[in-house]
């Protein structure tokens, strides 16, 4: 039996090199502490955990280094105009934008140590990792210049988005319980986006990817919350009606409570 | 206590929303104004955007000024056939005001457009305002009669013909300048998201001299209609109104209107006009500032709605 893994392994690596056979090299297997957020009305955000195993089995060659782990936490995605202000006439005003097609309306990169440390650049940027080598395209009334590296846009947005804790890269938030036994926390804020997650977790020996497990999640209303919404969504004319309404009540109530007569 | 909103999509503090309501009420039920050129930018500074902003203080201006409305109603100071007149120039300048703003928005120019009009506008109206306001105070302290309203003291304004009758406001005029007012204040409402209360108050006592005693009440059933109709038409349209945001405020913002309209009362014309202008120029400075103060930062980032 033995004398047939290193085969088994050649084929593999022969099939697939990026994904690495599962039955030779470590399997990752993860598991999110909640796969479904209710944002009900007293939500303020909320921390889900998740935690992660290494699997090796006899087969699997020992390696030299440590395991690394790189969570990418990517939200439902949107376009995003980015404006610069310039001064013309005196007053400042939206001179120039940029529209980012696709921007991820949440990204978290988490990692149990600096991401230059895990892995060269040239492997980051081929896996997109890291707030720096995220795909943020300008479209539309891009130019030459902006293909050509002027990035100033890109950097703009990704510090606003930061700013406002909706892009995060913390080099602490993987922390190994044991050798082979991982946990995240993904912070959501309370302005998180309501949508479905893509978790992507990448195990990296050596400098190398050698294995990747996915844990999507959802943020979701519920309750009144959901209620409201959708009748806002739906029923428009409805909705607005009834609001007016409400208004106009609220006023006329107001003013019998208050009345001196 | 915080509390998620539906539409916004974020958590605010209720007690916060609640004391915003109080003091814009106050300040709407004080004056007849509708409020939102304050509410709309506070909202958007607790990080609401300013779509639903926009959207949200429309019902929340309607229910204060319902509220401040029956007040005025019960002590007879509202002239209904002024405000039927005024709504019908109104209803023609805010369709014209919308199809100009799609116009601007298609130019990519709306902000900046809405920035300057804002100054401009706010500007000339706190000047005007206090600079009256002033010479009759001064007219006063100084022993001399406060200048009534003399049936000889016509301006060209009271030449124009298809002349009207408003008993309530005791006052002759054509009905051309009256739907011209009504159209200036759907127009600017409809460009600016503002009710535009704080326009059409100073128009109808120097332009049409109706008696301070009706113009409060008499632009409070205005504001209401059209605010009211706003509501419905952002929520058919946009589905941007978000009712939890807009309950929060009206709770404060009718009681708020309530001890607004007794303060008002009690403080004379003169003094009530100066203060209005004051408030209103300050607004100005404010916007002024801001477009030509150099930026904290040069960048903004604004998400396009997929619904738009």
């Amino acid at each position: 039996m033995r004398r047939l893994v290193p085969i088994a392994l050649l084929g593999a690596v022969a099939v697939s090199v990026a994904s690495a056979g599962p039955a030779v090299a470590e399997r990752l297997v993860v598991s999110l502490s909640n796969h479904r957020v209710m944002v009900t009305s007293n939500f303020v955000g909320e921390e889900l955990v998740l935690f992660g195993g290494i699997e090796r089995d006899a087969a699997t060659r020992p390696r030299r280094g440590d395991y690394d782990i790189i969570v990418t936490v990517t939200g439902p995605r949107q376009s995003v105009v980015t404006f610069r202000k310039a001064r013309v006439l005196g007053i400042w005003v939206n001179a120039d934008s940029r529209e980012f097609e696709g921007a991820p309306a949440y990204l978290a990169v988490l990692s149990n140590r600096p991401l230059d440390a895990i892995t060269n650049a040239e492997t980051l940027r081929r896996l997109q990792l890291g707030l720096d080598n995220i795909p943020l395209t300008p479209s539309g009334n891009a130019n030459a210049a902006d293909l050509a590296g002027d990035d100033s846009f890109r950097s703009a947005f990704i510090k606003i988005e930061m700013d406002r804790g909706l892009y995060r890269e913390t080099s602490n938030a993987v922390t190994f319980l044991a050798p082979q036994l991982f946990r995240a926390s993904i912070p959501l804020p309370a302005e998180v986006p309501i949508g479905t997650y893509e978790v992507d977790v990448r195990l990296f020996a050596d400098g190398a990817q050698i294995a990747r497990a996915p844990a999507p999640f959802e943020v979701y209303k519920f309750g009144f919350e959901q209620v409201v919404s959708a009748a806002a969504r739906d029923h428009g004319l409805l909705y607005g009606l009834a609001t007016a309404l409400m208004a106009i009540m609220t006023g006329w109530f107001a003013s019998v409570i208050f009345r001196r007569d | 206590m915080q509390i998620y909103l539906p539409i916004a999509d974020l958590p605010v503090n209720v007690f916060v929303i609640l004391a915003m309501g109080l003091a814009v009420g106050f300040i709407s039920g004080m004056f007849g104004i509708g409020g939102g050129f304050l509410m709309t930018p506070l909202l958007i500074f607790l990080g609401i955007t300013p779509a639903v902003a926009v959207a949200s203080v429309a019902s929340h201006i309607a229910a204060s000024s319902m509220s401040g409305a029956i007040s005025y109603w019960r002590r007879r100071a509202i002239d209904l056939a002024l405000a039927f007149m005024l709504l019908a120039g109104g209803i023609v300048g805010t369709a014209f005001g919308v199809w100009l703003f799609t116009l601007l928005r298609g130019l990519g120019q709306l902000d900046i457009t809405i920035g300057v009009s804002y100054v401009l506008l706010l500007g000339i109206v706190g000047a005007l305002m206090v600079v009256e306001s002033v010479r009759a105070i001064i007219r006063a302290r100084q022993g001399k009669p406060v200048e009534l309203r003399r049936p000889g003291s016509h301006t060209w304004v009271h030449g124009l013909p298809f002349k009207l009758r408003f008993k309530r406001s005791r006052i002759y005029v054509s009905a051309i300048p009256v739907w011209g007012i009504g159209f200036m204040m759907g127009f600017v409402g409809a460009v600016m998201g503002i009710g535009g209360g704080f326009i059409l108050v100073p128009l109808l006592i120097y332009v049409l001299r109706v008696p301070t005693a009706t113009v409060i009440g008499t632009s409070m059933v205005l504001t209401m209609v059209t605010m009211a109709s706003a509501t419905v038409m952002h929520a058919a349209t946009n589905h941007l109104v978000d009712a939890l945001l807009a309950l929060i405020l009206m709770v404060g913002g009718v009681i708020g209107a309530q001890f607004g309209a007794r303060a008002g009362q009690r403080i004379s014309g003169e003094r009530l006009r100066l203060l209005l202008g004051l408030l209103v120029l300050a607004v100005g400075i404010r916007f002024a500032a801001n477009l030509v103060l150099p930026p904290e930062t040069l960048y903004s980032v604004r998400a396009i709605e997929p619904n738009l």
